[in-house]
């Protein structure tokens, strides 16, 4: 298992280079020039020039991924070209509203997709079976940002219950923190709740099936423990396969219910900085995306050695 | 019995819970009464003022810094920091003493010396700054308070250009941070202006934090434009940028926010009779859009092209597929703004009414030969993004073969300072917007500077232009330069640089306790209470 992971980890560094080289390049062949950005509407050729290579842009591109490279690999993301700030400072002052956001979003989705997948699956063909599969047709048709605004509409502006909008950070109050985060994470919720469910369901139903089940029925055990104890854990694997997928799915791509929300996240970041072709910014939080997700495949992987004895590597 | 003890217990639980959460919400989202919560029209990034001319550090400049003079609400330029001012009897020494009590927001006072290196940083970078530097010889701190001027000829430009209230606007630095090269940024933000820059509570991006400065020495005179005492009526001031402004009118009619700069015209409709919101104008000289040339490359190299667009275009079309409100619109043939210093319409009779017939004589004459003029349509700024396909649609009209290529604002930006051929990336035309502040005299006027290389993108190139833009610098009376600026408009005529394509104004949206918004061409926050 130890050899494993070690060989799944060295796996990693190849891909991240990869990614490294694919986004360095991607982001010098968009068209965009951050110098005659920062200069500003009034700003002479010689001007930007000067600031062109201030920033290091007038050297030729293999130079310009050496230095970057090289400076990743002491830890130096870069300095942003218009905060003037360290990239791994404003990464880490937004990785919090993102992954409380996300981890929020996937306990909502595992509580309810869950329970009313397994439900559906028990009670195919019924109209509840129906009624679950039909709102997951609807979750996967709308789109989150018409759910955030029908949200804001009612509980925010109409009600007056909940923040239209912003983050506010835990260690200024779990309450604060928790009341803006329930619209969004709410919103956010329902196209994975949608898509959980219906593979709960398929999941289940298969094992429903299986020998094994009948067996259990036929000793006489009820049908919660069948459910739970036969149906529910033996098809674990894929469902945990597809939650860990929308995990890391969440955390790269909650651009816009970071946006319609206002939660300062990566996702915003990202936004804002491909808008002002921040390089080293797009770049640093394009890797780092990267390296979560391979990071939570390989949790996946290994969680299949707990839920299914079975499986060795 | 257990179970109904069970339920009591859950029953509490639930209760403590939200008791809890709406504690903790009053706790964290009650703000001092004091504080002002801002959506700006973007994101500051950067924080040098001078370094940039984006409008977002002007505004921040106008927090954190001062000026010695500034514009009233009517356009006349008014002492700030300075208390007295005296010119030679010949004209060319000009000597201006600092008010008593200005200091900088670390405790230390406000010398001449540091003015003199802020205005030498400034003077070094802006245009009107570089125009008014080549009329002096020296500039000297001759004691603590006085800042002396000696000129090589007369100018009226010194008080004019340090009044100057928009990008980039001459605000005073501590010496040592003002010896920063004007090609760095400067790393540190001490000014001495009503609001203190607070580094510490800044998270970028998401919240820019200033608190009232106490130590601050306000005129006596009242607020008026960007002169007269400026009073900070409020504690804090925070601006939370909000990219989504749908959200931002959300937030504002919950009464999570106070003050949204520029409200989108096509949300109006959103808080119009809303009792708890009002709509202020902060800039009742407004904005202009402006068609902009390259005259690099034919067709647009030949003058005759150009004035051919002079008559094709009409400001209406532009100001109704844009904004579509004709309160926040005004067609204006004065190339240097309605309601400003020096309107005047001079020249420019049967000029911008979509005349066809004499676009299309003018294009027979300069010998067209249909060869495709490249157009960039911004299409991510809602401001601007209705511009160009009227422009094609006009100049389609007249028989120009327009190949419009939609992009993104900052590819854009990019595009526009290269000289290439438009085939090999260049471009021919785009159309922008400016704000009334800069465009209220030849010097000032950027896309007026004629002067070929050094003249900005699209790079016109004319002698009489730029005669006239140095006699309007040279020129001591307010007759005299208007008169100056009736010619500007003549030699215009012969030579296009751009065409202004009407103006505009956008509304401010306050919630009603928000008073004492001035009209000013620039968010400022001083002088605004909230009740």
């Amino acid at each position: 298992m130890l050899s494993y992971l070690l060989r799944r980890l060295i796996a990693t560094i190849p891909v991240m280079l990869l990614v490294a080289v694919f986004v360095f390049m991607l982001l010098r062949l968009t068209p965009g020039d951050p110098a005659a950005i920062i200069a500003g509407d009034y700003a002479n050729d010689a001007q930007i020039a000067e600031i062109r290579a201030k920033l290091g842009l007038d050297k030729p591109l293999p130079v310009q991924f050496m230095v970057w490279l090289g400076n990743m690999f002491q830890g130096d993301f870069g300095e942003s070209f218009f905060y003037k700030k360290q990239v791994g400072e404003l990464i880490a002052a937004r990785l919090e509203p993102t992954l409380s956001l996300s981890l929020l979003t996937i306990i909502l989705t595992v509580c309810i997709a869950v329970p009313l997948g397994t439900l559906a699956a028990y009670r195919q063909g019924s109209w509840l079976d129906r009624g679950i599969m039909g709102f997951s047709v609807l979750g996967f048709s709308l789109p989150v940002f018409v759910i955030g605004y029908m949200l804001i509409y009612l509980f925010s502006i109409k009600l007056g219950w909940l923040p239209v909008q912003g983050y506010q950070r835990i260690s200024d109050g779990v309450g604060g923190w928790l009341l803006r985060l329930i619209l969004p994470s709410v919103a956010l919720s329902v196209i994975f709740v949608a898509f959980i469910a219906r593979m709960t369901r398929t999941s289940v139903l298969e094992v429903l099936g299986e020998d094994y089940v009948r067996t259990a029925r036929a000793k006489g055990q009820t049908e919660t423990k069948v459910l739970m104890r036969h149906a529910v854990r033996n098809a674990a694997v894929p469902i945990v396969t597809v939650i860990g997928l929308s995990f890391a799915i969440l955390i790269g791509g909650v651009v816009v219910t970071e946006s319609v929300f206002n939660l300062p996240g990566l996702g915003l970041l990202t936004v804002e900085a491909v808008l002002a072709r921040d390089f080293p910014t797009i770049q640093a939080v394009i890797l780092l995306f990267s390296f979560i997700y391979v990071l939570i495949n390989l949790l996946i992987d290994v969680s299949y050695t707990v839920l299914d004895p079975r499986i060795r590597y | 019995m257990f179970k109904t003890a069970r339920r009591g217990l859950i029953k509490g639980a639930v209760a403590a819970m939200v008791m809890g959460l709406g504690l903790s919400a009053t706790g964290t989202f009650a703000q001092a009464e004091t504080t002002l919560k801002v959506v700006p029209h973007s994101d500051l990034k950067i924080l040098d003022p001078i370094w940039t001319t984006a409008y977002i550090s002007r505004n921040h400049g106008y927090m954190v810094y001062d000026t010695l003079f500034a514009l009233d609400a009517s356009g006349n330029v008014q002492p700030q920091m300075v208390d007295t001012v005296s010119t030679s009897d010949d004209g060319l020494t000009i000597t201006m003493t600092l008010r008593d009590g200005l200091s900088w927001h670390d405790g230390a006072p406000v010398t001449a010396a540091d003015c003199v290196a802020s205005i030498k940083r400034w003077g070094s970078k802006d245009a009107m700054g570089q125009k008014m530097m080549s009329f002096v010889d020296s500039l000297e701190a001759t004691d603590d308070k006085t800042i002396t001027f000696k000129l090589n000829a007369q100018t009226g430009l010194v008080t004019l250009a340090l009044a100057k209230p928009s990008s980039n606007v001459p605000f005073m630095m501590p010496e040592r941070i003002a010896n920063t090269p004007s090609s760095e940024q400067i790393s540190e933000f001490i000014g001495s202006g009503p609001f203190v820059f607070n580094q510490e509570a800044w998270e970028p991006g998401t919240k820019i934090v200033y608190d009232k400065f106490a130590g601050y020495v306000p005129r006596s005179e009242p607020a008026s434009g960007l002169a007269g005492g400026k009073i900070a009526k409020v504690d804090r001031v925070e601006w939370l940028p909000i990219r989504d402004q749908q959200q931002a009118v959300n937030a504002l009619k919950a009464g999570e926010l106070d003050y949204i700069e520029g409200l989108p015209h096509d949300l109006l409709p959103l808080v119009e009779g809303d009792e708890n919101i009002k709509l202020v104008d902060f800039n009742p000289a407004g904005n202009q859009f402006t068609f902009r040339y390259n005259v690099l490359h034919p067709p647009f190299d030949n003058p005759k092209m150009r004035q051919a667009l002079l008559y094709a275009f009409n400001q209406e079309d532009f100001l109704q597929a844009q904004i579509g409100n004709a309160d926040y619109y005004k067609a204006c043939k004065a190339m240097f703004g309605c309601g400003m210093p020096f309107e005047t319409t001079a020249h420019m009779d049967g000029l911008l009414e979509s005349n066809f017939d004499k676009a299309r004589e003018l294009i027979a004459e300069s010998g067209y030969n249909g060869e495709p003029i490249l157009l960039m349509h911004s299409t991510d700024l809602a401001v601007l993004t209705n511009l160009a396909p009227v422009a094609k649609d006009l100049m389609e009209a007249i028989g120009l073969n327009v190949d419009m290529q939609s992009m993104d604002w900052q590819t854009l930006v990019a595009r526009r300072a290269k000289k290439d051929l438009p085939a090999d990336g260049g471009w021919n035309a785009f159309i922008t917007s400016w704000t009334a502040g800069d465009l209220f005299n030849p010097v000032a006027m950027a896309f007026l500077n004629s002067s070929c290389d050094t003249a900005l993108f699209g790079w016109p190139c004319d002698e009489k232009i730029e005669g006239l833009r140095d006699s309007f610098a040279r020129a001591t009376t307010k007759e005299e330069q208007l008169k100056i600026v009736e010619d500007v408009q003549g030699a215009w005529l012969e030579y296009p640089t751009h065409i202004h394509l009407g103006q505009w104004n956008q509304a401010t949206a306050t919630r009603s306790n928000i008073d004492g918004v001035l009209p000013t061409g620039a968010a400022v926050f001083w002088n605004i209470s909230k009740n």
